[in-house]
């Protein structure tokens, strides 16, 4: 069983959302590393590009396959992992901590109401499974 | 709910993720696919390949009738026990399947052939049987089978055999096999290491992994298994080479023997490819920056495109790589495209790994 924090909200497509003050850190669910296996690559936005709710801003690939990664809401890339790039396998250890992916800014706080609640977002798995 | 193997309660119990794969219940791997591919790269792994399809095949006619079907001549089988790689061709010339022949005694060869073709194969056996007597064709249901694989994969399994068969082992050539009263063992593989595929009747063969697991042997999944095969430059059916593709731009002209008169079932296909030039060869790639490199993805060489085969990511070398089919006489660099952007990739000669160690080094 994977885990799935309380504090966190999520993206049905396994994005992770931790919203501190006006900014919010993204990474990949515990599920979705599991679902993926060993991770090997991660393409991540760049710093100072600005994102809208739902677009795609990167992929995460392990050895099994390639997966887009959808930004939860609009705003601006404040600072992104960069200890990824030579150790994507962060995601696999430790997926709420040492892998978050990028930190932005938060253009429409009301954009947060979509997102899942960790409740909601462990039905939504149940649901793929 | 897929077929399941005689250890598929091994593996639930050794922790395995179990996928589906051609109709059966398979483990992808324990945990991690990368450990799987190091253990074996540098210890011992096993691999359940009871999925696998073993038949026998026997009679008076028997070496005619392989000489017939496979595109390797089983003639070159001297010695008992002896291995042959082979294609088994349509009269296109596409390969219906790949497989390993051994030759067991007068009159008497094991084929080994694919999972997910299992059903066209038998039927192409039993089809293609009808033009000779004196054949018996047996399909082995009954058995089930265990690599073992690794540079300690030797030394750790043969502890487990009794005095008389750890002799004979001991002095086992690679691609060689022997037959005892209850297994039989080939020094055979698929990952480019040295090891043991020991077969046995199914009932057995659970307390044999348990053994193996207490010698030291590590569980690996199908997903190690793949990159190690690609790492190995060995080709996977389905995806490297299959009906629709010649032996010859698969990178398998080694395995076709034409050089006698022999008759084989695609040999006029293959002389009419060889007649008119052959337009696309087989190769290794390699990824030169960060990124994937995956099946399918088209490459973009100076006299044209070609298209990946089998591509992903090497834990050895931890780079991508790819085999491809790209148009002959390319060579040097060349572009990959991966999602709307080209990447610089490099030809290379296969294999790119071979017992543990890269074999790039000595490319400039």
């Amino acid at each position: 069983m994977s885990e799935v924090p309380t504090e966190l909200k999520f993206l049905s497509s396994h994005e992770w959302v931790l919203v501190e003050d006006n900014v919010a850190t993204v990474g990949v669910s515990d599920h979705a590393q599991e679902l993926l296996g060993d991770l090997v690559y991660v393409e991540l936005p760049e710093a100072g590009s600005v994102v809208a709710a739902g677009d795609s801003v990167g992929v995460i690939e392990s050895v099994k396959a390639a997966s887009d990664t959808y930004a939860p809401i609009s705003g601006e890339i404040l600072e992104v992992n960069e200890d990824l790039e030579d150790s994507p396998d962060r995601i696999n250890t430790d997926p709420y901590g040492d892998g978050w992916m990028y930190k932005m800014s938060i253009e429409d706080p009301e954009e947060l109401e979509n997102l899942l609640n960790a409740d909601a977002y462990t039905d939504s798995i149940a649901e793929d499974e | 709910m897929g077929n399941k193997t005689p250890l598929y309660a091994c593996h639930l119990e050794a922790g395995a993720k179990i996928v589906d794969f051609a109709g059966w219940d398979m483990p992808a791997n324990y945990g991690s696919q990368l450990a799987e591919h190091e253990v074996v790269r540098g210890d011992a792994g096993m691999f359940d390949v009871s999925h696998m399809t073993v038949v026998d095949v026997s009679g008076d006619n028997a070496r005619a009738y392989l000489q017939h079907l496979l595109a390797n001549d089983v003639a070159r089988l001297g010695t008992r026990g002896k291995a042959l790689y082979s294609c088994m061709l349509n009269e296109q010339g596409g390969v219906i399947d790949d497989l390993i022949v051994y030759y067991l005694r007068d009159n008497f060869y094991r084929v080994v052939i694919n999972s997910a073709t299992r059903e066209k194969d038998l039927a192409w056996l039993d089809k293609q049987g009808q033009n000779f007597t004196d054949i018996n064709i047996r399909f082995r249901d009954d058995v089930a089978m265990i690599a073992v694989q690794g540079p300690h994969a030797i030394e750790k399994s043969l502890p487990l055999f009794d005095e008389h068969q750890q002799q004979a082992l001991s002095q086992l050539a690679r691609f060689q096999g022997a037959e005892f009263d209850d297994c039989f063992v080939a020094r055979t593989g698929y990952t480019g290491e040295d090891g043991f595929e020991i077969l046995m009747l199914s009932d057995h063969i659970a307390d044999l992994w348990n053994r193996l697991l207490a010698a030291g042997v590590a569980p690996c999944g199908l997903g190690a298994r793949d990159t190690l095969r690609l790492e190995a430059g060995m080709n996977l059916y389905g995806s490297d080479m299959d009906e629709t593709t010649s032996p010859l731009v698969s990178g398998l002209s080694w395995t076709v023997a034409m050089a006698d008169e022999r008759e084989f079932i695609g040999r006029q296909a293959l002389q009419a490819q060889k007649d008119e030039g052959l337009q696309q060869s087989f190769v290794g790639l390699l990824l030169l920056g960060k990124g994937v490199l995956r099946n399918h993805l088209k490459v973009v060489t100076a006299i044209g495109d070609g298209e990946i085969t089998s591509g992903s990511y090497s834990p050895t070398l931890q780079q991508s790589i790819a085999m491809a089919r790209v148009p002959t006489g390319a060579s040097g660099e060349v572009e990959v495209e991966v999602r709307n952007r080209l990447l610089k990739a490099k030809i290379v000669k296969l294999p790119f790994v071979r017992e543990g160690k890269s074999m790039l080094t000595n490319e400039g």
